[in-house]
């Protein structure tokens, strides 16, 4: 009880409840979050069931269109799976790739941007440069550089099983840059409080006093980088599985979906990809806006 | 044998810009000489004050010593167990993620000393309880408290202590330096005061060291140097301090303001500013002779 009074009473929480915009993002994440999640379990059908598919029931308009069907709710696609089963699958896939890039990306940055700000000289100069060149690349060129990379660098038979850990390697490297800048600067500002010399002087060694000191201090804008990041991340895999170099299309994300409706889009098939399409916009405006709520709410000059 | 020995240290720091801006505008490297041939010899159970006016290297000294910087050029020797050191802004040297109570036990862990935290909080007259909070509930003067118990926390003999009062209020400045002689009576401490407040520096040390652009340009007993100073810096410095006894004595304002440290004077770094100063001041390095180091004074003319 009383731990639920010092959330409630936290500032965080305070800021949270006096933004109604905030609130309607966390619900609408929480919803998308909770279908995704729970997908296997609460969708009607399971789409990845060949048994289960009704080719017959191909192309179901959704269930408030004349030759709708009540078991259908946002229709089917051309192999009959239920496009509301397939968003949540797709949604579970795209969130999770998501998420997963982005906490590939966040440990490699901080791990950089860390050794970089407090070390400096040569092993800084030599990391920021990287990050420089990357950064004048678009990130989705960097993550189809590896995709394809990849592709080319596994054997054929592999590549469909280890296609979702390498969409999260290339989208996760291709974001690393702003959580290395980020903290190298705030490691460089840290790395001079007198805490820090103090901890030298006790005799600690580099690398302790990077991960024990400088580390906890320097986490804030990681942690709003980070949320905003899921966004963009979800947005890069949808990218990438449009045009065909994502996930398979046997275990389709938001963005294969939104593809392969394309497809049937001017034959009047709208639904096959407009409800992958919106699931995509709500999901990121929500995860997008939850991030512009905490860069805020962390923000002291805002408070 | 004294406990910490200083041979001709100095230290220089390189503030050259960057090395493509530095090609592109055709500048030299700059060298800046924080610290220029300090000699120094402190021995067991006494305090020692370093003076000066900000700038002039009296900070450097302390992290010298310390073994956060190392010295360019020079030899530091130092024959006790152990040198802990209390920093200047105590806002800054917790780190404010931690709680005391760790902050406290880390040089304990680390460097495997018997202490016990609770009796080192009380022993700065903080209580066993203020462990569990965080730094930011505490005044300046209680972080300056916790500050002296992470210190004392690594078992030292000697302190090291970087104008630990110069961001306190007066009235806690006070409580601070009466638990610091209390600490040396108890323990048996040897201390290097730095400080830029001439009050605070006769009322603590044993001998005091004047510094002016890297160099110690006088040292001498305490009592002596205040009632009898020698170099011209230390006798303008002391006639700038407010004269709180209403003596009568005239106050003259410090004249004239630090050089350049990158572009040092020739000769006595001193002599823009020196009244005494002659074409000798204006030529050649004073040796620090004597306690003194100063032309006008070992020729006898002030």
């Amino acid at each position: 009880m009383i731990l639920l009074r010092r959330i409630w009473d936290h500032d965080l929480a305070w800021s949270f409840r006096r933004s109604p915009v905030t609130v309607v993002a966390a619900a609408l994440t929480v919803i998308c979050v909770g279908a995704a999640l729970l997908a296997p379990w609460a969708s009607p059908q399971d789409p990845f069931d060949m048994a289960a598919l009704n080719l017959s029931d191909a192309f179901t308009p959704p269930a408030w269109e004349d030759k709708g069907m009540a078991s259908y709710p946002l229709g089917t696609d051309n192999q009959g799976r239920d496009i509301l089963s397939t968003i949540m699958h797709g949604a579970r896939i795209s969130l999770g790739v998501g998420i997963a890039a982005v906490l590939f990306a966040l440990v490699l940055g901080v791990s950089l941007g860390l050794l970089s700000g407090y070390l400096g000289g040569r092993v800084d100069a030599v990391i920021m440069r990287i990050a420089d060149v990357q950064l004048s690349f678009p990130a989705i060129l960097i993550a189809l550089l590896i995709d394809g990379f990849a592709r080319v660098a596994l054997p054929g038979d592999r590549h469909d099983e280890l296609a979702i850990p390498v969409l999260v390697l290339a989208i996760g490297f291709a974001g690393w840059v702003q959580y290395a800048r980020t903290v190298r600067g705030s490691t460089m500002v840290e790395k001079e409080k007198e805490y820090v010399q103090a901890a030298r002087v006790i005799g600690r060694r580099p690398l302790a006093i990077m991960l024990s000191h400088v580390l906890p201090n320097v986490t804030g804008p990681v942690l709003v980088i980070g949320t905003i990041h899921i966004a963009t991340a979800i947005i890069t895999e949808a990218t990438l599985s449009f045009l065909g170099v994502g996930v398979p299309a046997t275990r389709p994300s938001l963005g294969t979906l939104i593809r392969i409706g394309n497809e049937f889009l001017y034959s009047g098939e709208w639904w096959i990809t407009v409800f992958p399409g919106l699931a995509l916009v709500v999901l990121v405006l929500s995860v997008n806006l939850l991030g512009d709520w905490l860069r805020d709410a962390l923000n002291p000059k805002l408070r | 044998m004294p406990l910490l020995k200083l041979e001709r240290v100095s230290r220089d720091f390189d503030v050259s810009p960057p090395w493509l801006n530095r090609v592109l505008d055709h500048e030299p490297r700059r060298i800046l000489r924080a610290v220029d041939q300090v000699s120094l010899d402190i021995d067991k159970g006494e305090t020692v004050g370093l003076v000066g006016e900000s700038g002039c290297g009296k900070s450097t000294v302390a992290r010298l010593i310390v073994g956060l910087y190392a010295p360019t050029e020079g030899r530091i020797e130092y024959r006790g167990r152990r040198l802990q050191m209390i920093f200047q802004d105590p806002y800054a040297s917790l780190n404010p993620r931690w709680r005391v109570h760790d902050i406290v036990a880390e040089p304990i862990r680390f460097l495997g000393t018997p202490q016990k935290v609770e009796e080192l909080l009380r022993q700065v007259g903080l209580s066993p309880d203020d462990g569990e909070k965080y730094p930011h509930e505490f005044s300046g003067g209680q972080r300056q408290r916790i500050s002296i118990a992470r210190a004392l926390a690594g078992e030292p003999d000697f302190l090291v202590c970087d104008e630990p009062t110069s961001a306190l209020d007066v009235s806690v400045q006070a409580q601070i330096l009466n638990l610091m002689s209390d600490l040396q009576r108890r323990l048996g401490l040897t201390y290097l005061f730095i400080s830029h407040n001439l009050a605070v520096v006769s009322q603590v040390a044993d001998r005091v060291g004047v510094m002016y652009l890297g160099r110690i340009v006088e040292l001498a007993p305490a009592a002596q140097l205040f009632s009898r100073p020698r170099h011209p810096y230390t006798r303008m410095l002391l006639d700038a301090v407010p004269d709180l006894g209403m003596s009568g004595r005239p106050r003259t304002p410090v004249r004239g303001e630090v050089p350049n440290p990158l572009a040092p004077p020739s000769g006595c770094t001193f002599h823009p500013r020196c009244p005494h100063a002659n074409e000798r001041c204006r030529r050649e390095v004073p040796a620090f002779i004597d306690g003194v180091a100063c032309h006008a004074v070992l020729e006898g003319r002030i």
